[in-house]
């Protein structure tokens, strides 16, 4: 079992046929996951890596049964990609293209929400369900199959954390990338419970970061509904007020939003919180034995 | 990316949202022709820097004459201002607006930037105008009014009731002004992509009439390709070189004043490694994510900017490579080292895509200062020592 994608869900990519809709297409096709076909505007009937290329989600979603979208193109064009994915009945759009504009990704996380499609992302690594399927850009190679599941607002920190787990000899059932962005689909709170009911996730790590208050709301969370251990790190904790680190996410304005605010929220509702990143493993192995 | 006061303004213009008159000068002699201009008679003389706080620093002043005028924009062009958001080195003033004096009966607060536990934007309002309005929000949480607006039905009469009545505002044909100022507001906001927008003081005139003494205005950086005009705003001189230069790079850099460099690939890891050195006892000297596009060229870069800071000891290199492949980090380094006098240890940890080839590329390099890591922690734990000394 696993959360969201397993190796029997079938996927499209939209911006299939650019450079980096190729390469990580390929990657992906690599890794297992089941990518039915994709879609380029003006290039539908073609081929592209063996699968077939369409006009529009519509036609790609009539000719494969996909359910999920992988989300490829330029910035300019996401919130428009993402509406036609909700309108044609995708289940999930996985968005990793980053840059994308705030104002687009309001109207089309909208249009999601009315559609009942989910969302991941923008600018994320995506989601991935151990030696199953991948859909994004994380290296595969590193997520082991175990009983963890990993929720991070970080690519490369979610990287950093499933490599310890899996380096403390223990695997990921399902590891789910958010971003950090001002609007983000799926987050802590829809995941968490994705995860207490996946019999095969036995703990839980969740990596967040200084801004918003998205943390603070899953202490809440975990602290009424969640029973499997929970393991948390927050980024930022050094990070000056005031200055913006990379991601829109990571402002921090007077008290709302700092790491030792989430840390301790996230403490009081009983879970592990490291200090450093370097810990996370080691956390792991502590609350699994 | 933000604007200056007078630019701001000349946006709420565009769209009629009320502002006294003003004019930029950017010497003395126009300061004062500008002041003719206007008419008087009185004036204010506003610095024009990125940063709130402006008039407690010294930046804002009062003329009454034109000589006054003179006096006033000799002293404060060339000054440095330091306010409570410029930091202790503060901003040099190098364009000063001239504004007519207001007739000043109430002072409000009004912004609009995005709510994101709404997904919307969302209108915040307050009868306690020039104050500091984080400081209303801690103690009087109760006098800001908030009003999301959601995108997909825009601007309805019962937000503009909402703000009135929250504002106490009863007279009819002040409430009409308010409520076309902020519905106004929103659309401005809205069309050209702002992140923010605030007013503060926006004033009541002992005639009735609403105007927007100050204006701030930041923008959504991934918008700004479909907005030539505010692009052509930009003021780099208001933009640190080192972080300026390092974005034309695609690199995301931030001074801080501790001792070791760092060089990290995604916004989370970089700030992760930073919490991991302090928690070591060390002290990072910046924030550098090399993004997901490094290449030898952007390494070396971002070695030659980290070495500009004379406190750096040392040097950890941190990346997990999924998009970046730690090959293209190894050239990088190799790169460095014969572009830029990397005169201090470099510790380096490669993980990820294409790992082992880059340590490949390290050890037949055989560099005397590049100590490999085996991971984040051992990173780290060497790096606060080599930065020591100790190493």
């Amino acid at each position: 079992m696993s959360i969201l994608v397993n190796k029997d869900t079938k996927v499209i990519v939209q911006g299939f046929t650019g450079g980096e809709g190729t390469f990580h297409a390929e990657q992906c096709m690599a890794y297992g996951t089941n990518i039915v076909g994709g879609v380029t505007p003006g290039k539908g009937g073609q081929v592209h890596l063996g699968k077939p290329v369409f006009n529009t989600v519509k036609e790609a979603v009539a000719a494969t049964g996909a359910t999920v979208s992988m989300v490829f193109v330029p910035p300019a064009f996401v919130g428009d990609a993402v509406m036609e994915a909700a309108s044609a009945g995708i289940d999930l759009a996985v968005i990793i293209t980053e840059g994308a504009p705030v104002r687009d990704m309001q109207a089309a996380k909208a249009c999601a929400v009315k559609n009942g499609m989910m969302t991941i992302g923008p600018n994320c690594p995506g989601v991935i369900t151990a030696e199953e399927c991948k859909i994004g850009i994380m290296p595969g190679n590193i997520f082991k199959k175990g009983n963890v599941g990993l929720i991070s607002k970080s690519g490369t920190l979610t990287y950093e954390g499933a490599n310890q787990v899996c380096n403390e000899g223990y695997g990921i059932t399902t590891a789910v990338g958010i971003g950090g962005d001002p609007i983000i689909g799926l987050s802590y709170k829809q995941l968490l419970p994705m995860f207490e009911a996946d019999p095969e996730t036995e703990a839980i790590v969740m990596i967040g970061e200084i801004g918003g208050d998205l943390e603070i709301q899953a202490a809440k969370f975990i602290k009424e509904n969640i029973t499997k251990p929970v393991v948390a790190f927050i980024a930022g904790q050094s990070a000056p007020p005031g200055k913006r680190m990379g991601h829109a996410g990571a402002i921090i304005s007077g008290s709302a939003g700092t790491a030792k605010e989430k840390m301790d929220a996230l403490e009081a509702a009983g879970v592990k919180v490291v200090i450093s990143p370097a810990e996370i493993g080691k956390a792991v192995k502590e609350v699994l034995s | 990316m933000n604007i200056h006061e007078y630019q701001a303004k000349q946006i709420f213009q565009k769209y009629g949202v009320p502002t006294p008159k003003g004019i930029i000068a950017h010497s003395v002699d126009e300061a004062v022709e500008n002041a003719k201009e206007l008419g008087g008679p009185v004036w204010v003389v506003k610095a024009q820097i990125h940063a709130g706080g402006r008039g407690l620093g010294g930046g804002v002043k009062l003329a009454k004459s034109l000589d006054e005028v003179r006096t006033l924009a000799d002293e404060i062009l060339g000054m440095t201002l330091v306010t409570h958001q410029t930091g202790p080195e503060g901003k040099l003033v190098q364009k000063v607006y001239i504004e007519d004096g207001a007739d000043i009966k109430d002072e409000l607060y009004l912004s609009v930037v995005l709510d994101r536990a709404a997904e919307m934007p969302i209108i915040m309002a307050s009868t306690e105008g020039g104050m500091d309005i984080e400081t209303v929000a801690e103690k009087t949480p109760e006098k800001i009014i908030k009003v999301a607006v959601d995108p997909a039905f825009g601007f309805q009469g019962y937000h503009g009731r909402e703000l009135v009545f929250g504002l106490d505002i009863t007279d009819k044909a002040e409430q009409k002004k308010m409520i076309q100022f902020a519905q106004k507001l929103y659309k401005l906001y809205m069309e050209n992509d702002a992140e923010m927008i605030e007013i503060n003081p926006l004033i009541k005139t002992g005639s009735g009439d609403f105007l927007a003494l100050d204006g701030k205005m930041g923008f959504d950086d991934s918008a700004l390709y479909r907005h030539p005009e505010i692009e052509a705003m930009r003021d780099i001189t208001e933009e640190d070189p080192d972080e300026r230069e390092a974005s034309q790079y695609g690199l995301s850099y931030i001074a801080l004043d501790g001792e070791i460099g760092c060089m990290v690939n995604g916004a989370g890891l970089a700030m992760g490694t930073m919490d991991t050195i302090n928690y070591m006892g060390g002290t990072p000297a910046n924030f550098l994510d090399v993004g997901g596009t490094a290449n030898a060229e952007t390494v070396a870069k971002g070695f030659e900017i980290i070495l500009k800071n004379p406190n750096v000891k040392a040097i950890f290199v941190n990346i997990f490579g999924g998009i970046v492949r730690c090959d293209r980090i190894a050239n990088g380094i190799l790169e460095a080292t014969k572009l830029v006098d990397v005169n201090v240890p470099v510790i380096v940890r490669l993980d990820g895509t294409n790992a082992p080839e880059a340590a490949e590329i390290l050890k037949n390099a055989n560099i005397d200062n590049v100590i490999a890591a085996t991971d984040l922690g051992d990173g780290a734990a060497k790096a606060v020592a080599a930065a020591k000394g100790e190493l």
